[in-house]
């Protein structure tokens, strides 16, 4: 289907819906394409091409509440399937926070091109995929005798997708994404460390072609003769690109949903210092080529450039037009875009270099943390710093504490930031942190 | 399970009940003999007998060993409850064929989401595209696999109207908040799913599935004085709607009111290793994590896993057998046909302590020259089949629960857990505990909570010292990822004390 194909489905879908019962209704047509290879001892292991579409339907009948989605874009079956999705919403209890978002909130199309799409997404040749996958694994293939395992990957994709609602808005985005991945396993004596490295761009000829292997090998290599170690209080730093286990459920604890359903330790903290005044973090849906960046969220409202923390104080929360409606307050938007941190001039190098004693996290294994209270447990892996040396690897150990203190025992937060993520987490120092080991 | 015309032909099961669009009348079979049954399933997908073997044949025509072709109609559909009422309501369709081609050990693959010749051709000449030779393919005489039937079901989901289901999760709403006054929240809800499958390959097997599901789950949040806490209680099985009853909503209400009870008095334990008794049930998370995903014969394949080279060694005690089954009785994690079209087994992953058998796909048997195992799994058509489990659990021991107790001086007792990961090379797996108990000198004292408990698989297998005669299933909604591809499984365990692990805490 063209772009305008797919805005006249998409019309014909909201108006089907108002015709037969929904007072108000939106609709959206999201379809994408992607292909993979995975290479593997210099043949080809996997090939994989995808071109999918769908619709997805908001039902807003007499009070009442749902949405839909499928795969089945005939129009005959798509009339029947509303007609359907229409009358059993009639059987739910009304909800009269659900509602349309209030026009004047909808993005108006005056933001400037956010540049996050490849024109050229489609030129890309099969064999230019399959050479840099192959290109990857020769960096590693046969250069130690302790690899035993070596897959690397190359990936792309397109998103689009157009959205209408009954109440006035229109919005279509269209996205591209370009990823070399290798996955290295070396022997280490009993254990098989492994270790992977990625590399991805909005736009192909941005991507970084060289490299992955080589990095994904040494750092597996780093690995061989990990232990525990005993347990203990010291300081932890987190690698850059870790940084998203620990950091997740402070962003979680702000949305609209959790505070009014009591599943955020967060709740009635807006204003106040809740955590190290060396946070402080803006989200920045504008910044041009951004991994998140975008002009409207999924329900239309036009985003705007936020402080999330300043200086430990919160300073939003993440509410869309339901919640908004449920807390009387109004709404912000439904998720993260760009998540700027304001940075210390340290680098990684320089933050271990000052460590007297303390463990280099560079990677999780499992855990969770309790959305209500902040308490977390996560499984790790990294090295042992003593006088700001690394000196040894270690895994199979657990950091436990509570995410409030964590974010309130801030050492530094490093320059170093992680340009391939919409969350843009520099390598952070936290002092004082309860690992188990032995 | 035989299904009639009608049912097939749903859009959606969501709604009013016995609406239905029926197809173009298709003319699905050459003069070739072909069941009811498998008529019904082509008929249900628009295709004849001469399409799939036109369809196979471009997706071998580039020297591909193996080719198969997996349809695919699911429906979801689910309700949900928030601040007192069933306000929610929201379904899914999808339909379509994946294709794939093997050549050795390596996959083509492509899907469509139209079922049309012409673009099944399309993703068939995609997927041909690992291979890079001529073809010599003869097609083979229809060769139909009568599908088992593990999860007999009466009145089937696409049959039951919205309306029909609100009552149980608006009833689950009312009894959680009757039991308890520090009750001030409840989300609840019931997710349903029905998949029609059709499946064809380059051998002429012709086999198809019907696989109903149903997930039922309250979250409980309880406020004492400051402290907020959640837990929640959850099933899911492959029932139909004859499995809603007052007692199930009994058991979850009381099941996730007692679970967040526990959390107002639970403290850390101290940090380091200890010993770990597991209950009965759940904690069967530990053989998912520690060795069902290292028994998966695509790492083994690849020497990429710790157990790579452990094979028919033995690698724990005497009396312990643990075991990989598809076949449980309406389990979540039952299949009547695995995904590529093989029958499923009760597979031995360990049998009297000796490592038994890995987890296959069709590609990892033919690598190690075994039978197939039925665990070529795949989240639905627009993924190639993986090695995954079922339900894995771990076979009675010979000691009784008060043993094992007594044994433990200092350590934890755990039996509610949320979520594992398992990091294959280095054999270390870990298990997130939501609620357990500090045993002191053999009996339960303190509650606990929110603690990350890590251990070495190999190294955890072989300490696994002692097991009751207490064995439970745990049908619980239990999703396993990999590759990005999720899957339903179910585990179960009997209670066992594992030597030592390491046990997140402080170190105050």
């Amino acid at each position: 289907m063209t772009k305008e194909e797919k805005h006249i489905l998409a019309k014909w879908a909201m108006n089907h819906a108002l015709e037969n019962g929904a007072q108000q209704a939106s609709v959206s047509i999201a379809n994408s394409q992607s292909s993979s290879v995975e290479v593997r001892e210099q043949k080809i292991d996997k090939l994989e091409q995808a071109i999918q579409s769908s619709l997805s339907i908001r039902l807003f009948v007499d009070g009442k509440y749902s949405a839909h989605s499928t795969s089945r874009m005939k129009k005959e079956e798509l009339a029947r399937f509303i007609e359907e999705a229409i009358e059993g919403t009639r059987f739910l209890s009304e909800d009269e926070f659900r509602t349309l978002p209030e026009p004047e909130l909808y993005y108006k199309g005056e933001g400037e091109n956010l540049d996050l799409l490849d024109e050229n997404f489609s030129k890309i040749t099969p064999k230019e995929k399959i050479d840099l996958a192959f290109a990857a694994e020769k960096e590693v293939f046969g250069k130690d005798e302790r690899l035993i395992s070596v897959s690397c990957s190359y990936y792309d994709g397109l998103n689009e997708r157009i959205t209408v609602t009954s109440n006035g808005f229109e919005g279509y985005t269209a996205n591209s994404h370009f990823g070399i991945f290798t996955s290295v396993s070396v022997d280490g004596g009993e254990a098989r460390p492994e270790s992977g490295w990625s590399e991805s761009a909005i736009k192909y000829n941005k991507l970084k072609k060289e490299g992955t292997g080589k990095i994904a090998l040494e750092r597996a290599l780093k690995k061989i003769g990990q232990e525990k170690i005993e347990s203990g209080t010291m300081s932890m730093i987190v690698e850059n690109r870790s940084m998203g286990r620990i950091f997740g459920p402070l962003i979680n604890a702000l949305n609209g949903s959790a505070i009014q359903q009591k599943n955020s330790f967060l709740i009635d903290k807006l204003g106040k210092k809740v955590v190290s005044d060396k946070l402080t973090l803006i989200d920045d849906p504008f910044i041009i080529g951004g991994r998140g960046s975008r002009l409207f969220d999924g329900e239309g409202l036009a985003t705007k450039k936020r402080p999330v923390f300043n200086k430990g104080v919160l300073e939003t929360y993440y509410i869309d037009t339901y919640y908004g409606k449920k807390l009387k307050m109004a709404p912000t938007s439904g998720g993260t875009t760009n998540l700027v941190f304001e940075t210390s001039n340290k680098n990684l190098d320089e933050m271990v270099a000052s460590t007297k004693k303390g463990i280099l996290v560079t990677g999780f294994n499992g855990g969770n943390c309790n959305g209500s209270t902040g308490d977390f447990s996560y499984g790790i892996d990294g090295f042992l710093i003593e006088n700001g040396q690394l000196t040894k690897p270690v895994s199979e150990m657990n950091i436990t504490g509570n995410m409030l203190t964590l974010w309130s025992n801030i050492g530094e937060i490093g320059n170093d930031v992680n340009k391939n993520s919409s969350w843009l987490t520099p390598s952070v120092l936290f002092e004082n942190v309860d690992f188990s080991g032995i | 399970m035989k299904v009639d015309r009608r049912n097939f032909i749903k859009t959606s099961g969501m709604f009013a009940a016995g609406s239905m669009v029926l197809p173009p009348f298709m003319q699905s079979c050459q003069n070739v003999q072909i069941s009811a049954d498998v008529k019904n399933y082509l008929d249900h997908f628009e295709v004849s007998t001469e399409m799939l073997q036109k369809v196979v044949a471009t997706a071998m025509s580039k020297g591909g060993d193996y080719a198969d072709l997996f349809f695919e109609h699911k429906t979801s559909n689910s309700i949900g409850l928030e601040d007192g009422k069933v306000n929610r309501a929201y379904s899914n369709i999808d339909f379509g064929v994946g294709i794939r081609v093997l050549k050795g050990d390596q996959t083509g693959f492509a899907y469509s989401e139209n079922i049309a010749l012409d673009d099944m051709l399309n993703a068939a000449k995609l997927a041909a595209n690992i291979a890079d030779s001529s073809s010599d393919f003869k097609q083979q005489a229809f060769s139909e696999k009568l599908p088992s039937d593990y999860y007999k079901i009466s009145k089937k989901w696409e049959d039951v109207s919205v309306k029909d289901k609100v009552p149980f999760v608006q009833g689950i709403n009312d009894k959680i908040f009757s039991l308890d006054d520090k009750v001030i929240k409840v989300n609840a809800g019931l997710s349903d799913e029905t998949s029609f499958v059709l499946f064809y390959n380059s051998e002429g097997r012709l086999t198809y599935d019907y696989r109903p599901m149903v997930s039922f789950y309250a979250v409980c949040i309880m406020q004492k004085g400051e402290q907020i806490e959640n837990a929640y209680a959850a099933r899911s099985v492959r029932k139909g709607f004859e499995w809603l009853n007052e007692d199930l909503i009994d058991e979850l209400a009381n099941e996730a009111i007692s679970k967040t009870n526990i959390l107002f008095e639970a403290v850390k334990p101290k940090a380091g290793e200890m010993p770990v008794v597991l209950g009965a049930g759940g904690s069967g998370i530990l053989l998912h994590e520690a060795i069902g995903h290292t028994f998966e014969a695509d790492f083994n394949r690849k020497g990429t896993s710790i157990f790579s080279d452990k094979l028919n060694k033995k690698v724990a005690e005497n009396f312990i057998n643990i075991i990989d089954d598809g076949t449980l009785p309406n389990d979540r994690g039952a299949i009547n046909i695995d995904d590529e079209g093989n029958d499923v087994q009760k597979t031995y992953l360990v049998k009297d302590g000796i490592l038994n058998s890995y987890i296959h796909d069709r590609i990892s048997a033919k690598h190690y020259g075994v039978e197939p195992t039925g665990n070529g799994r795949r989240e639905g058509f627009r993924n190639m089949p993986l090695p995954r489990m079922r339900s894995t659990y771990m076979e009675n021991g010979p000691h009784s629960v008060e043993q094992i107790f007594a044994e433990v001086d200092y350590g934890v007792y755990v039996d509610n857990f949320s979520n594992g990961e398992v990091k294959i090379g280095a054999g270390d797996f870990t298990f997130f505990v939501k609620s357990g108990y500090i045993i002191e000198k053999g009996k339960l004292t303190r509650p606990i909570k929110d603690i990350n408990i890590v251990g070495n698989g190999p190294q955890a297998l072989a300490d696994i010292s002692m097991a009751a005669n207490d064995y439970k299933n745990d049908s619980g909604t239990w999703t396993c990822g990999k590759d990005g591809q999720s899957v339903p499984v179910t585990l179960g365990l009997p209670t066992v004390l594992v030597k030592k692990m390491t046990v997140g805490g402080t170190n105050a």
